[in-house]
């Protein structure tokens, strides 16, 4: 689905300047621990997290993840929205919990992009 | 979209590109400065005039630096056909002006001529004040320069570093790229590796290239920084056909490999756990992203990764073959 229409949905707020929301987000992944994001996501998908650092910005620049949400109204400073501006990824707040946004995009048809654990 | 037109990747491009450039530039980069304004107590008379020697069809009511109205050829047809030709301006111009501001993204001009049927739009500053005025042509002109320019700076910058390997002979050729990173520089971390990406990019490496190497480097950096009491080096060896990535240091060492190498294992501290790190994944995340993986340390002496990322021969860089 559009980014646009996804923030819509979650009642987000945009806190990025002058990137483009108009891409296409493949699907999602809820994660705090980026290590996670790291091993599980696949690129282009639309990342939910309840960490609000400059390492969240750095994982999803190492990820290929489409855009940031973050969950419970966590709020970034000044220098990590500047380096999600310069890297062009789109960060968005939404006061709602990490559960009730993937069930929100789940039921609105997004799909999982965070393949399941693997022995290999 | 008819069948028979298939955009190419090129075009698709572009097409984002234009997009991109809706939301980045501003339209202040954009508008006009040269704005032809009315002063409060002009007669329609003079209006007619000022719209005949500067050929334009609107113009802003300006009284002292603010915006009061506008008027447009519509306003001044109304006067003619009432004969009211000595009219003051005030009587016939519209007082609601729809304005957008300098700071703004283009999109939101966009928007509103998208939504409403005028031909111009007067731009304001912060101060409210009259800055500009911007008309769907400048947009248009505003993009196309734009394009123009990005076009032209990202063929030069794209030319040089993607044919690197092409156009030096040597029997072997590799670009070494060497980083320092300092124990518990989070605010850094990940610096060296979205470096290393993007220098990847650069010369011609594919997206999924990019992606494996950049987080193998980027756990490995983390791992420096969290468990290197002294820092430690990253030091990456990119070759047509092959990526070389090494770090070291002087630190703990790690006293039982095998461990180490168990998802969920972390000898991480607390405050690490806190800033999203710690979670034992670091060098399982590695070994996944990898080829090949060699992990020496010595306790109390440091610890040496080495990684290899092998490429086949169509994702080779500085390919000779025409990628389209």
């Amino acid at each position: 689905m559009k980014l646009t229409e996804l923030i819509k949905l979650i009642d987000g707020v945009v806190l990025t300047k002058g990137v483009n929301l108009n891409c296409e987000v493949l699907g999602g992944c809820g994660a705090d621990l980026m290590s996670d994001v790291l091993a599980y996501s696949q690129p282009d998908a639309v990342l939910l997290t309840g960490l609000c650092t400059m390492q969240v910005v750095r994982t999803a620049m190492m990820a290929d993840v489409a855009a940031i949400i973050f969950v419970r109204d966590k709020q970034p400073n000044d220098d990590i929205v500047q380096l999600a501006n310069r890297e062009k990824i789109p960060l968005i707040s939404t006061v709602h919990g990490m559960f009730e946004v993937c069930g929100r995009l789940h039921c609105a048809g997004l799909q999982s992009l965070e393949h399941a654990y693997d022995e290999g | 979209m008819r069948k028979d037109r298939v955009i190419t990747d090129g075009a698709a491009n572009l097409i984002s590109r234009v997009e991109e450039l809706a939301y980045e530039l501003t339209i202040g980069e954009v508008m006009s400065r040269n704005v032809k304004t009315i002063a409060p107590g002009t007669k329609m008379g003079d209006v007619m005039e000022t719209f005949r020697h500067a050929r334009i069809s609107g113009a802003p009511v300006v009284s002292n630096g603010d915006l009061i109205g506008i008027v447009s050829l519509e306003d001044l047809i109304r006067a003619l056909r009432e004969s009211n030709i000595q009219a003051p301006v005030g009587e016939y111009m519209t007082r609601q002006v729809m304005t957008v501001k300098a700071a703004s993204p283009l999109i939101e001009a966009l928007k509103v001529f998208d939504q409403r049927h005028i031909g111009r739009l007067p731009v304001v500053d912060e101060n409210n004040k009259l800055a500009g005025i911007i008309t769907k042509g400048d947009i248009t002109s505003g993009v196309m320069r734009s394009l123009q320019y990005d076009y032209q700076e990202e063929e030069v910058r794209k030319y040089r570093a993607r044919h690197l390997f092409e156009d030096i002979i040597s029997d072997r050729t590799s670009l070494t790229l060497r980083y320092k990173v300092k124990h518990g520089e989070f605010a850094l971390g990940g610096n060296a590796s979205s470096h290393i990406k993007k220098a990847l990019l650069r010369l011609g490496a594919s997206p999924q290239i990019a992606r494996r190497c950049g987080i193998a480097i980027y756990e490995a950096e983390m791992n420096l920084i969290i468990h290197a009491t002294r820092g430690g080096n990253i030091r990456i060896e990119i070759e047509p056909n092959q990526i070389l990535m090494e770090t070291l240091d002087d630190g703990p060492g790690i006293a039982d490999i095998a461990l180490a190498m168990t998802p969920g294992y972390s000898t991480a501290p607390d405050s690490i756990r806190e800033l999203g790190f710690g979670a034992g994944m670091g060098l399982k995340n590695i070994h996944r992203c990898v080829d090949d993986m060699y992990l020496d340390s010595t306790p109390g002496r440091g610890t040496r990764l080495e990684m290899r990322i092998n490429m086949q021969s169509q994702e080779q860089l500085g390919d000779t073959t025409h990628k389209s």
